[in-house]
């Protein structure tokens, strides 16, 4: 198995505020995996990160063993984002969002097209495909960004916090979509959150407190480590919230 | 990467831009009613006031209005050029910069692309304006109408990067409004917009200089001379000149591992 995301001994500063302290992270390919941590954990800042909008000037960061400082480009072209803040342009139709973002990645016009079709049937919103993004719900919009960031066909996937403010509907639909696209390839995805109800046992959880990765693996070893009943009852014990 | 795809990238960024203007009317009209109401206030009022000698590329006495329409062809560009550079600010703060900078595409192709994407909205705004204008009269010659556009985008260059300066060392929009009137404003009054560079000199002998170091001054002579069809060397290097400087300050501003994006970025 390939490793999909590597990251070595990363730290990061915002002036003397220390926001990452020596990150050390290894995602699979196929994997799904939640980066778990509450908010202000650092979880945006290690996507910037990873994403080269921000520089990192400690240890190393390689996705497909590009490192994304000497490779960007290379790194860049294997990674698919969701951020946390919306991202469409609203005043555009779904199909002209997504043949934007897939000018920015140089396909052609016939690729865009057929790739644009496939995700958006698979995201199943075809009807909505020349409506204004304005018109769409929250739910919907998330997964119009889901379907853009998969345009390209990356090999790693991002999302930062993508259910924050759906209904419950929307949000489980979005993570059964995305844990969906694992299972059929070689996609590796990481999921942020601060929700710990949305993983599920059989997963792998990364789990960062104030800047720091506390815990990593799978679950059930986690929740068996700390001698706990649960994820959540784990998580608690690790970042030392009473409960 | 080949040719192919940065060709495909520039399309893309160019059509977005495009279609962007076309569906925010406002912005449209806005951008057109402005230089109207300018024209109409400024000529009215001031063609009394100031006779315009005979000065280059003019040859015979011409009227006010005809005098402050190169001018208010380069305000179109530099209102354009910061309103593209706001939504730049908007857009970094609402994340569709972000989407944009995550590009595998090198940064410096993405910039340039989005600005000359912005120059070519700007050069759509001036032909409506002076569409307009001829029917105020404001009519220069036929072949003026073809020899202004190499210098609408030189211009539009020039002020199109500045604003991409500025979008790059601003960290928050409320601090764009504060730029709109310490840049827009004092960029405008202080140059050969409204008034030729000699009658300033006569009232003042500083305010000649600010004038003349200006870079929207040149922006305005620029278009001034290839609306009649003359090619005037020193302002035309001038524009180069200023672009290159702004273009190399705004690719460092957003090259990550520098610049401002790096100070608001941490390490
Ligand atoms: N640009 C910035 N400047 C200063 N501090 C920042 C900046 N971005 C984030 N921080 C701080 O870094 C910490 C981590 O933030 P962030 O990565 O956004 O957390 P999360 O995404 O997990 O909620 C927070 O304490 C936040 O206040
Ligand atoms: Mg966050």
């Amino acid at each position: 198995m390939s490793t999909a995301l590597q990251i070595k001994n990363v730290s990061h500063k915002f002036g003397e505020f220390k926001a990452l302290k020596n990150v050390s992270i290894k995602i699979d390919s196929g994997d799904f995996t939640v980066l778990l941590g509450l908010n202000g954990a650092g979880k945006t800042t290690l996507y910037s990160l990873i994403t080269r909008l921000y520089n990192n000037n400690s240890g190393s960061i390689k996705i497909h063993n590009f490192d994304v400082r000497e490779k960007s480009s290379d790194a860049l072209k294997n990674i698919g984002v969701v951020f946390q803040q919306p991202t469409l342009d609203l005043d555009l139709s779904v199909e002209e969002n997504l043949h934007y973002h897939s000018s920015l990645h140089g396909l052609s016009f016939g690729d865009a097209k057929e790739r644009i079709e496939e995700e958006i049937q698979r995201i199943d919103l075809i009807e909505k495909l020349k409506n204004k993004v304005r018109s769409l719900s929250g739910g919907q919009r998330r997964r119009v960004e889901i379907a853009r960031s998969l345009l390209h066909k990356p090999k790693l996937l991002l999302l930062d916090e993508p259910t924050v403010g759906l209904d419950i509907g929307s949000r489980q639909m979005i993570l059964k979509h995305v844990k969906s696209l694992c299972k059929r390839g070689d996609l590796a995805v990481l999921w942020a959150t601060h929700l710990i109800d949305e993983i599920d046992k059989g997963e792998k959880v990364v789990i960062i407190h104030k800047g720091e990765i506390v815990e990593s693996g799978d679950v059930i070893k986690i929740v068996k480590k700390t001698k706990q009943k649960n994820i959540r009852d784990a998580f608690n014990k690790l970042v030392g919230v009473k409960v | 990467m080949k040719p192919i795809i940065y060709l495909r990238c520039f399309k893309g960024i160019v059509l977005r831009e495009a279609l962007r203007f076309f569906h925010q009317k406002e912005r449209f009209f806005s951008a057109l009613v402005r230089p109207l109401v300018w024209l109409g206030i400024f000529a009215a009022g001031f063609r009394s006031v100031l006779g315009v000698a005979i000065i280059p590329p003019y040859e015979t006495y011409i009227p006010y209005e005809v005098y402050i329409a190169p001018g208010l062809i380069a305000m179109i560009q530099l209102f354009n050029g910061m309103q593209s550079s706001l939504s730049m600010v908007y857009d970094r703060e609402m994340g569709s910069m972000k989407t944009m900078l995550v590009s595998p595409i090198p940064r410096w192709f993405l910039l340039i692309s989005k600005l000359l994407a912005g120059v070519f909205v700007s050069i759509l705004q001036v032909y409506a304006f002076l569409i307009i204008a001829s029917f105020w009269e404001i009519i220069p010659p036929i072949a003026g109408y073809f020899t202004i556009l190499p210098a609408l985008i030189f211009t539009g260059l020039m002020l199109g990067s500045l604003g991409m300066f500025l979008s790059s060392a601003i960290k928050q929009l409320e601090n764009f409004a504060g730029v709109m009137n310490f840049v827009i404003f004092p960029m405008f009054f202080a140059s050969s917009a409204l008034y030729p560079l000699w009658k300033i000199e006569e009232t003042s002998e500083w305010l000649y200089y600010v004038c003349f170091y200006n870079p929207f001054t040149y922006a305005v002579e620029s278009i001034r001379f290839s609306l009649y069809s003359q090619f005037n060397f020193e302002y035309t290097a001038g524009i180069v000149i200023f672009t290159v400087i702004f273009l190399i300050l705004s690719i460092l501003g957003y090259d990550p591992a520098r610049g401002s994006l790096q100070k608001k970025g941490g390490s």
